[in-house]
């Protein structure tokens, strides 16, 4: 439980974290509530030669609103988003979220940028990224780019971000107007992570769905777009309707089986958790 | 003056643990300290081709590096300290470290000591190590089968023994019976997890030669005994110091080599050596518990008479006889198959196996566990077979409150017990009949729900010595107690067992106080040095209130003797005279005429005015050795609710009502229950050490290996009744371990209740939201397939 020896850097500003990026040749890890990296530096599954801490970098803090969403930066702790106003107001599904992550001390240490860089296939905000549309924003010396949330994730562990680059904030755009949004989580008894969990987000347009997002987490080897639930837009929702698009939910990905949960119960759990999200959204749409 | 034994004071243990001012072993600090870290095998099973340390040696910070080779013709192995008799037992060689083969993922190779622990971490990624890889086989079952990779030269087919004990005729009652029947019940590996993980600091000093080690135990004296074994040293230049101990769960019983070596190193260096496991070190080789594969039978007659319980146990030992393992599946499990029962014929046949796992050695219950789980699950299964409630069955065969002191079929001696009250309250506290209204209800509304009892005896307050060295317990189990009193009329009592969590630093200062009419806060009771306490055996088998309790209670009593020969003294009165009220002999009659305790601790003590032929000072000791084992009992009940959909239990409710003799402090009785139930539960629900088929734990950390959170423990209701042991003079029972012993087979029977709509007979624990959701679509002839 030593991690191998390291260089420390610590960054003061955005400036000086990207100039300490600049040049990595992979080496280099950024590191901001470290809830994810230090386990693994400890394992010694990795061992960077380098760590760049972010966590003094004023710049990247904050909850704003941005038009009819929201900008969220890569500091902002589980416990920041908990307590936003704003985000309760326009994105209640990130306070429901953040609350069935960790314990308190990971909420309060915990950045929702490192969950979202680290992409565990298991975690619990790309999912709901997926389903808000959210955007990420990314720095690096060599410039600035913006990079969907689809686009963002590209496997287990794997993201868009280059190792000279930062994610320096999470943009949502608006959700349709009344929408509903819920996040349902089966969890492993030891680790709290999903055995499935589903995000949702389910419009409505004089009593018929207009719009529906729903993402898996903690199923495949990635976090998956459930495509199946499109044949509820136009559908009033009804039960039989949610129950026949959730029992589609697993179809075309490669369910992964575990000690927790072997890969035919994982693939029901992950249609119950997608029926109750829908459900739970649809309730709560307005 | 109130009465303190009985009274629930808080504990005075819980201000140190709770405001971080305790010292356990890892914060002992010595000048010069060093630190070791141990080089364990990858592998479950392979031949060692080759050790390369000259790397690691040339390392920056590197005290020393040593192998099997430098150790082993030094040392003597980890002893097995429990050669049961009356079988076939084999026990392989177990070097300190491995030199020709490793046999479990974690079997340590090599030992590094350096300036820091960073540098021992370093410095074993330099050791290269040339494996060959062999077979694995972690399943007791499959390594007694034909085929089994083989682990050790001299234990062909793995087979560490087979045991037996019988009683009556078990297979002509079977072959009789009306009704029958049987399950295979598999008892998962679980791992003890104590909160503090196993830590050893050893010095040595050159000059004198002795040796002094902190380390985390339950038992001392019996460290410092297995020690002076393993490193060839004078016992009495050992001494061995268990500080604050963070729980033990039994998995501080046992001897280990890493102690053994980190003592030696110390004597090598001539430096202090300190080591301390990592939480996935513990995990990977402090030992195990439970780990059997059980075929099990009951038979009886259509009218819910048990008449007959069989078993053919597979257990499994890990890679090593460890230092009590031998003894657990057998001893400690056959023998008390009777269960709250008359059962006239049983035979209880034991498997034991060496597999490429982890040792498995006591944990919390050890063996009796296992055996209130098998006898619970039958008594169900065997209730629904002849059409009964299972309430009824149990109360139709406990053994009546008439027969005690009763001798069960394999031959133990039942101390006390009253049977049917512990169940009348939990069945009354739990609403047992209107729940089964309820449970009605539910089903038609689509919800289920479930009811279970678990009842139990348990053997504890291990025991009588002479018992121990017959069924080959390679200590006394007796224990001792020094009680001293100051001038000032403070006393220190000095024990041989071990308290580590208990809470004996204040229920035995009551019995003391409760003794001399003193305040509980004149009394402080020491424990853990062998340098300054007396002999005794430690702390497991729920024995230490009814064991070394017992001593404190008879030396207690004999320093009152002695004061009350010299109050007679001062008094000018004949003893016979004189009789003890509020704290002070007084003499009859003339209840002025009084000498309280603290006037007699003075005079004691500065024998100005000793009567002829009383030596001076107030001290006594006593060894206490039983002439029984005490049997504490109860019945537990838990209500479950199942959800189909998803496989989550649910439990709504339990109750544990236990028998444990009398209280000496309610209030730690209660917490004992809880966690013992905690663990019953946790056991029953989600705990469970799964290898893979290459013999890796995946559950090697506590992201994986589900020990229950505090949201996960159910609210316990507790209650009890009180039927006093004749073996011992305060009449307790023991209650350490009681949670433990029947809470799975409680929790397990409620959810098999609530799966009868669906036609699930038996379900394995743990019983995970997995296994429930397989078992139903397995009874639903679906695909029920991939559960563990």
């Amino acid at each position: 439980m030593i991690p191998t020896s390291f260089d420390y850097v610590r960054a003061a500003s955005l400036r000086d974290a990207l100039n300490a990026l600049a040049g990595s040749d992979g080496t280099t890890k950024v590191i901001a509530g470290g809830h994810s990296l230090v386990p693994m530096m400890k394992f010694r599954l990795a061992q960077p030669a380098r760590l760049v801490d972010i966590g003094g970098v004023g710049e990247l803090k904050g909850i704003v609103e941005h038009r009819k969403g929201a900008r969220i930066g890569a500091l902002a702790t589980y416990r920041d988003v908990i307590e936003s106003p704003l985000l309760a107001e326009r994105f209640p599904i990130l306070a429901e979220t953040a609350h069935q992550i960790g314990d308190t001390q990971v909420r309060n240490r915990g950045t929702i940028g490192g969950a979202l860089a680290h992409a565990d296939p298991a975690s619990d905000m790309p999912a709901v990224m997926l389903v808000l549309g959210a955007e990420f924003t990314l720095r690096s010396k060599r410039g600035k780019r913006v990079v969907p949330a689809a686009e963002f994730f590209q496997g287990a562990f794997q993201t868009a971000v280059a190792g000279d680059e930062l994610l320096v904030e999470v943009t949502l755009p608006g959700a349709p107007r009344g929408a509903g949004m819920a996040y349902v989580k089966q969890m492993a008894a030891a680790s709290g992570y999903a055995l499935a969990a589903a995000a949702a987000v389910v419009g409505r347009t004089r009593k018929t769905i207009s719009h529906i997002a729903v993402a898996l987490t903690g199923v495949g080897d990635q976090h998956h777009v459930v495509r199946s639930v499109q044949d509820l837009v136009g559908t009033k929702g009804e039960p039989e309707a949610i129950a026949a698009a959730a029992a589609k939910a697993v179809e075309g990905i490669d369910v992964q089986g575990d000690v927790h949960a072997p890969a035919p119960y994982r693939a029901h759990l992950a249609t119950v958790v997608v029926r109750q999200a829908i459900e739970r959204a649809l309730a709560r749409a307005k | 003056m109130a009465t303190i034994f009985g009274s629930g004071i808080r504990r005075r243990e819980d201000p140190r643990l709770v405001t971080g001012t305790a010292t356990y072993t890892d914060d002992v600090k010595l000048p010069g300290l060093t630190y070791a870290l141990f080089l364990r095998s990858p592998y479950a099973h392979a031949t060692i081709r080759k050790v390369d340390v000259a790397a690691a040696k040339a390392a920056p910070g590197v005290v020393a590096v040593y192998t099997g080779h430098d150790v082993n013709p030094h040392t003597i192995g980890v002893p097995c300290a429990w050669n049961v008799p009356n079988c076939d037992l084999k026990v392989p060689a177990h070097p300190l470290l491995a030199t020709e083969k490793v046999r479990y993922a974690g079997d340590p190779v090599a030992m590094v000591v350096a300036e820091s622990r960073a540098a021992a971490r370093d410095a074993l990624d330099l050791i290269e190590v040339d494996y060959d890889p062999l077979g694995a086989e972690t399943d007791p079952e499959k390594a007694l089968a034909p085929g089994a990779p083989q682990f050790h030269a001299d234990v062909p087919g793995n087979k560490a023994f087979t045991w037996e004990v019988a009683g009556g005729d078990a297979d002509g009652e079977f072959a009789r019976a009306e009704a029958k029947v049987e399950l295979r019940i598999v008892q998962q590996r679980l791992l003890p997890t104590a909160m503090e993980p196993r830590a050893a600091v050893a010095q040595y000093n050159r000059g004198s030669g002795q040796l002094t080690l902190w380390c985390t135990s339950q038992n001392p004296h019996i460290h410092r005994f297995l020690c002076s074994v393993m490193l060839k040293l004078p016992e009495h230049r050992v001494r061995v110091i268990a500080p604050e101990v963070g729980g033990g769960f039994g998995s501080k019983i046992p001897a280990y080599s890493d102690e053994a070596l980190v003592s030696w190193a110390a004597m090598q260096t001539g430096r202090p050596v300190k080591w301390t496991e990592d939480r996935s070190e513990n995990y990977k080789v402090t030992i195990h518990g439970r780990d059997h594969v059980e075929y099990v039978e009951m038979c009886g007659t259509k009218d819910g008479r048990i008449t007959g319980i069989r078993s053919r146990v597979y257990a499994g030992l890990g890679a090593y006889a460890s230092t009590a393992g031998p003894g657990i599946p057998t001893i400690l499990h056959g023998l008390v198959y009777s269960g709250a029962y008359v059962i006239p014929h049983i035979k209880c046949t034991v498997h034991g196996a060496y597999t490429s796992a982890t040792p498995v050695d006591a944990y919390r219950g050890a063996g009796r566990p296992e055996a209130a789980y098998l006898i619970e699950r039958l008594v169900d299964t065997f209730a629904r077979e002849v059409g009964m409630d299972p309430a009824e069955v149990r109360r139709k065969n406990f053994i009546p409150k008439s027969s005690f002191p009763h001798t069960v079929a394999t031959g133990i001696t039942y101390d006390s017990g009253d049977y049917e009250p512990a169940l009348d309250k939990a069945l009354a506290k739990i609403g047992y009949h209107a729940f089964r209204k309820e449970q009605a209800e539910a089903r038609k509304q689509g919800r289920y729900l479930g009811i279970g009892i678990g009842s139990y005896i348990e053997i504890c307050g291990l025991g009588p010595s002479q018992v121990a060295g017959a069924i080959g317990f390679g200590a006394g189990l007796y224990d001792s107690a020094i009680v001293r009193v100051y001038p000032t009329g403070m006393v220190r009592v000095y024990i041989g067992a071990s308290p580590h969590g208990q809470g004996e630093e204040t229920t035995f200062a009551q019995i003391v106080a409760e003794e001399f009419g003193i305040p509980v806060e004149h009394v402080e009771i020491v424990h853990g040095d062998t340098e300054t306490t007396p002999q005794g055996w430690g702390t497991y088998g729920s024995r230490t209130t009814a064991v070394c309790g017992s001593a404190v209670k008879v030396a207690a009593g004999r320093v009152k003797e002695k004061a009350k020969k010299l109050a007679a003294h001062l008094l000018e009165a004949n003893e016979a005279d004189l009789e003890w009220a509020d704290g002070a002999f007084r003499v009859k009659g003339s209840p002025d005429k009084a000498k309280a305790f603290g006037e007699l601790a003075l005079m004691a003590n500065v024998a100005w005015n000793m009567p002829a032929g009383l030596e001076p000072g107030l001290e006594a000791n006593a060894f206490f050795d039983p002439t029984n084992f005490v049997y504490p009992f109860g019945t537990h009940a838990c209500t479950v609710e199942v959800n189909p959909d998803t496989g989550e239990v649910k439990i709504l409710r339990y109750v544990a009502v236990d028998d444990c003799g009398p209280h000496i402090n309610p209030v730690i009785v209660q917490g004992q229950i809880h966690g013992g139930v905690a663990q019953g539960v946790g056991e029953a629900l989600q705990e469970i050490a799964v290898y893979d088929s290459d013999g890796q734990l995946l559950t090697g950390t506590m992201m994986d290996y589900a020990v229950p959170k505090a949201t996960q423990v159910p609210v316990i209701e507790t209650d009890y009744t009180v039927t006093p042991s004749p073996v011992n003079p305060l009449g307790v029972k023991g209650c350490g371990e009681a949670g433990t012993i029947v809470s799975a087979a409680a929790v397990v029977n409620a959810v098999v209740d609530a799966l009868q709509p669906f036609g699930v007979r038996t379900i394995d624990k743990p019983v995970t939201p997995a296994r429930v959701w397989a078992a139903i679509q397995a009874a639903r002839g679906g695909n029920g397939k991939g559960a563990h």
